[in-house]
């Protein structure tokens, strides 16, 4: 624990390196690297089995420990290359995120390369903010791994009354002759007009005319039917507004609608009120 | 068993969430809660002792009962029951930051992450492991997140506090066994 505890107070101030020249540190770095990174450069050699990194901190992470690199001292323009490189066989869609800090790494090898002049003591090291999210994140990381141990180690208990998602309960096969359906076809077009094809005229749904009409009629009545709210000769709004009346006082436990036989008209009733809510 | 722990017993039987304490107090109030304590160690101790396929757990701040894990993949090639898919690794990183930061905005999981977070956050909000538990004061007051029962149910956590402190983490690079 005191190691943790130490590296973010080192975080806040990388600079170990040499006071006097560290962006030569960098240009010793670049020609020591390059041998290795030749077959790299070749296109089509290089080939990366991405684990489909989580993001681009996920794969710059993985590359500092590829590399071995100390993540408080990032050799930037060697880990910039690399990251580069990987990022060049990402999907498009992807590849916005993992670009802005490619961006960003470039940015922070300038910056390092940059002169310094006099004051040492206020030079903050650009890298200083990559590094505290870097480290913010592989502790993040730290809990992925916790919790996927524990959410694996639940995974392979049961608990009661789990239900699989797909439910294999099969439904009772529909008992239909072919004369009822032709019956229940024939009822519906006698209560619809003929459809004809014209312009069509925006009418706005009169739900709450609809309701109000429902009220009067069933506190009139026990039980009533469709065809009690619904004129023969109605218009299509009409219908409309009739079925979303009825469906929203259903709702509201105004009423209750109930089928006691497959095709049989619907029984519209008043809803004990005590029973509302 | 004394009836206390048969009446326990079969109210976990059930219940298909975990049962918090104070509910389980509800169902006997004649019962002290050190009686409940130790009705639910009595049974705890029954389904280890006398060898039973299930076993009791204290999961998500309740207590629930569990089949074993030895007998999971059996159930599970028998399809008699599914194990719940596996989060993405990206949805678990989500999560863990929720986890550790909550309440906390869209913006702030972002910026730990690297990447955007909008339809994971939809995903796990629609999975109710999180949920929406208030605005920032912030510009355009931004939703936040928390997470709910289910995700320490679904973790196996009793409480958020047995996550391990972010001070105790070790937030040093370790050196991967493997290199890629």
């Amino acid at each position: 624990m005191t190691d943790a505890a130490s590296a973010p107070a080192a975080g806040g101030e990388p600079a170990v390196e040499t006071d006097d020249a560290p962006a030569p540190a960098f240009v010793a770095v670049a020609p020591a690297e390059a041998p290795e990174d030749v077959p790299a450069d070749v296109p089509g050699s290089f080939v990366v089995d991405l684990p489909a990194y989580a993001g681009p901190l996920d794969l710059l992470l993985s590359l500092i420990r590829d590399e071995k690199v100390d993540i408080y001292d990032i050799p930037i323009a060697r880990i910039a290359k690399q990251f580069l490189l990987r990022i060049r066989v990402l999907q498009l869609n992807d590849a916005a995120e993992y670009l802005e800090l490619a961006a960003r790494l470039l940015r922070i090898k300038a910056q390092l390369l940059l002169p310094r002049h006099g004051e040492a003591e206020t030079w903050e090291d650009p890298r200083a903010e990559l590094v505290r999210r870097l480290l913010e994140y592989q502790q993040m990381r730290e809990v992925v791994d916790i919790l996927e141990r524990r959410g694996d180690e639940r995974r392979s208990r049961f608990a009661r009354a789990y239900l699989p998602e797909s439910s294999d309960v099969s439904l009772a096969p529909l008992a239909l002759s072919l004369g009822e359906l032709l019956t229940a076809v024939d009822r519906i077009l006698r209560v619809t007009r003929e459809p004809t094809v014209h312009t069509v005229v925006a009418r706005t749904l009169d739900v709450a005319g609809a309701i109000a009409m429902v009220r009067a009629i069933i506190t009139q009545r026990r039980v009533a039917r469709w065809s009690d709210f619904v004129a023969r000769d109605a218009e299509p709004w009409q219908i409309l507004s009739m079925l979303l009346a009825l469906l929203e006082m259903a709702k509201l436990g105004e009423l209750r609608l109930a089928q006691p036989r497959p095709f049989s008209s619907v029984e519209i009733e008043h809803d004990t009120p005590g029973e509302a809510a | 068993m004394i009836p206390l722990v048969k009446l326990l017993e079969a109210a976990l039987f059930a219940s298909p969430r975990p049962i918090p304490v104070d509910e389980l107090r509800a169902l006997a109030p004649e019962a002290s809660p050190a009686e409940i304590a130790s009705s639910l160690d009595e049974l705890r101790e029954h389904y280890d002792v006398d060898g039973h396929g299930v076993e009791l757990a204290e999961i998500g701040g309740g207590w629930q009962i569990l089949t074993r894990a030895e007998y999971t993949e059996a159930i599970e090639r028998a399809q008699l029951a599914a194990r719940p898919q596996r989060l993405s690794a990206a949805a678990l990183e989500t999560l863990a930051i929720i986890a550790y930061r909550q309440p906390i905005g869209r913006t702030e999981v972002e910026e730990i992450r690297g990447v955007a977070v909008g339809s994971i956050l939809k995903s796990l909000q629609e999975r109710a492991l999180i949920d929406v538990v208030g605005r920032a004061e912030g510009l355009g007051r931004p939703l936040l997140y928390g997470t709910t029962s289910l995700f320490l149910e679904q973790f196996a956590l009793r409480h958020l506090e047995e996550l391990p402190r972010a001070d105790e983490l070790a937030i040093a690079l370790r050196p991967a066994p493997q290199p890629l």
